[in-house]
């Protein structure tokens, strides 16, 4: 059978609630999950083509200038957004704030980031993501933190980059190594999947399942620095199979503009015609930062591994 | 089941949404299938797959990249069509919350998420006479057919909606059969029309 039969047996899920969990996340394959602060943004968002949107209330960018200890958002600035867009609206928690969790989940917001970009309220676990209705996304540097978070129940995964600093590198960076950790296990006979089970920290079953497979059993997005139409593809073209962008809309010269030519863009990763057409005269990028430029405690992909 | 050099090909429309599991779900019942991104991708199709996603977000694209009138050709030129989702969205004849364009090529009335948000998604029994008993469709953010005009005909339903709806030869669902396992029942009638034209125009 080569339909969807996405994990293996994980103790508490149903299969009923992996398709509806997954089958979720596979809609919003193809598209672009924009970071918005409020009901206008979210609108501009919608209106470019955005496929989702991510509500919180300072994007990583400022998140990075304010300083201090960032959390969920306001439940009414949540609510704003969802009641202004038609499109899924998703909303970040703290690593391990299971009851920022709850809270977004009571407040039926479609699908939870349990996000590094947000200061971790639990340095030793994630979230318990298997007693959640609601998918989650969270973010990974390898395979061994992307299968971690599978096994602790996230319907989606994407590479965690370096959010807010306008700078592909550490996605590609991300993305390039869990895609090379995949490969890896290629033809890797029974006795070394078993050793690479205990050195990853996950079930046998996973690292079977993705040897065999040859890609992850949940969608595999982007995200973490994305700030050009030209980024976005670069991602897809790695493997990416969606596209979140943080700063890079709304921190820009142009963002109505910048926003639809990223959607184009994500569609069309692999046509070099269709990035030239969109890329021209969008105005200024956000302006970025060298991540080698960076003290080790600004970055953010440290958290939650 | 790999499909056959020789077997139809069938379009899966791959702006945005769910085209690969459409794709592996028409290729395990046997079929060929090819990513629709331009106009020129639309020829020597023997079906057409609209798939799930994000309506808006296909709106946008079918717009800009000039798709709008050579999809809406495709899709009345009696090639057999599979829609779901925001794929039957686009083919309703009328769309309420809020209100959008779309092709109108089915006389219904769809209610975009008209379930409730991601926490009411979930796989619930269909009830129709067209399906083997037990038959399951999973609904994510799914469309509520509210009324069905005339030359329409409800093949499934979930409690009261009608869920499965067919005309001539466009057929959608509310639910995501290319999301189950194996081969779904419904994609099983789509492939079975899918042969039947292609064995009518000869395939290649």
């Amino acid at each position: 059978m080569s339909t969807l039969h996405p994990i293996p047996h994980v103790p508490g899920f149903t299969a009923e609630e992996l398709v509806s969990k997954i089958g979720f996340c596979e809609q919003l394959k193809g598209g672009v999950i924009m970071d918005v602060i409020d009901p206008t943004q979210a609108r501009i968002a919608e209106d470019a083509g955005a496929c989702a949107v991510m509500a919180l209330e300072r994007v990583p960018a400022d998140i990075r200038k304010h300083g201090g200890v960032a959390r969920s958002s306001d439940p009414d600035m949540i609510e704003g957004i969802q009641k202004a867009v038609s499109i899924p609206v998703m909303a970040k928690v703290r690593i391990g704030h299971f009851v920022e969790a709850q809270m977004l989940e009571s407040m039926e917001v479609d699908c939870i980031d349990e996000s590094e970009v947000l200061t971790p309220a639990d340095e030793e676990f994630q979230i318990d993501k298997r007693g959640f209705r609601t998918p989650f996304v969270c973010g990974c540097r390898d395979l061994g933190e992307a299968l971690r978070r599978i096994h602790e129940g996230a319907a989606m995964i994407r590479t965690k980059g370096e959010a807010g600093t306008g700078n592909v590198v550490e996605a590609v960076r991300h993305m390039r190594t869990l895609m090379t950790g995949i490969r890896s296990l290629q033809g890797m006979e029974r006795t070394l999947l078993e050793r690479k089970a205990v050195e990853l920290r996950v079930p046998y079953e996973l690292v079977a399942w993705v040897a065999e497979h040859q890609k992850l059993p949940v969608p595999n997005f982007s995200a973490g620095g994305v700030a050009t139409p030209a980024d976005a593809a670069l991602m897809m073209q790695l493997g990416a199979e969606a596209v979140f962008v943080g700063s890079g809309i709304f921190k820009s010269g142009d963002p109505i503009k910048r926003a639809k030519a990223i959607v184009r863009a994500t569609t069309h990763f692999n046509n070099p015609k269709v990035l030239v057409e969109v890329s021209r005269g969008l105005g200024e990028a956000m302006v970025g930062i060298d991540i080698h430029q960076m003290a080790p405690q600004e970055r953010l992909a440290g958290r939650g591994v | 089941m790999a499909s056959e050099p020789s077997a139809p090909l069938v379009g899966v429309l791959a702006l945005q949404g769910d085209f690969a599991d459409h794709e592996r779900a028409l290729q395990a019942a046997g079929l060929r299938t090819v990513q629709v991104r331009t106009a020129g991708q639309l020829r020597g199709l023997h079906g057409l797959v609209l798939p799930g996603g994000e309506s808006t977000t296909m709106l946008k694209l079918l717009d800009v990249d000039g798709l709008w009138g050579p999809l809406g050709d495709a899709l009345r030129s009696g090639l057999p069509v599979f829609a779901t989702c925001a794929g039957m969205i686009l083919l309703a004849d009328k769309v309420e919350n809020p209100s959008q364009r779309s092709y109108g090529l089915l006389p219904i009335t769809v209610v975009r998420n008209g379930y409730g948000r991601q926490f009411h998604s979930g796989t619930f029994v269909l009830h129709g006479d067209a399906l083997p008993p037990g038959t399951t469709g999973t609904f994510i953010r799914a469309p509520r057919v509210a009324a069905v005009g005339e030359g329409c005909e409800v093949l499934a339903w979930r409690d009261g909606d009608p869920a499965l709806v067919q005309k001539g030869a466009i057929l959608a669902a509310g639910f995501h059969p290319e999301l189950q396992h194996g081969v779904h029942p419904v994609v099983a009638r789509f492939a079975g029309m899918v042969r039947e034209y292609a064995g009518a125009v000869g395939v290649g």
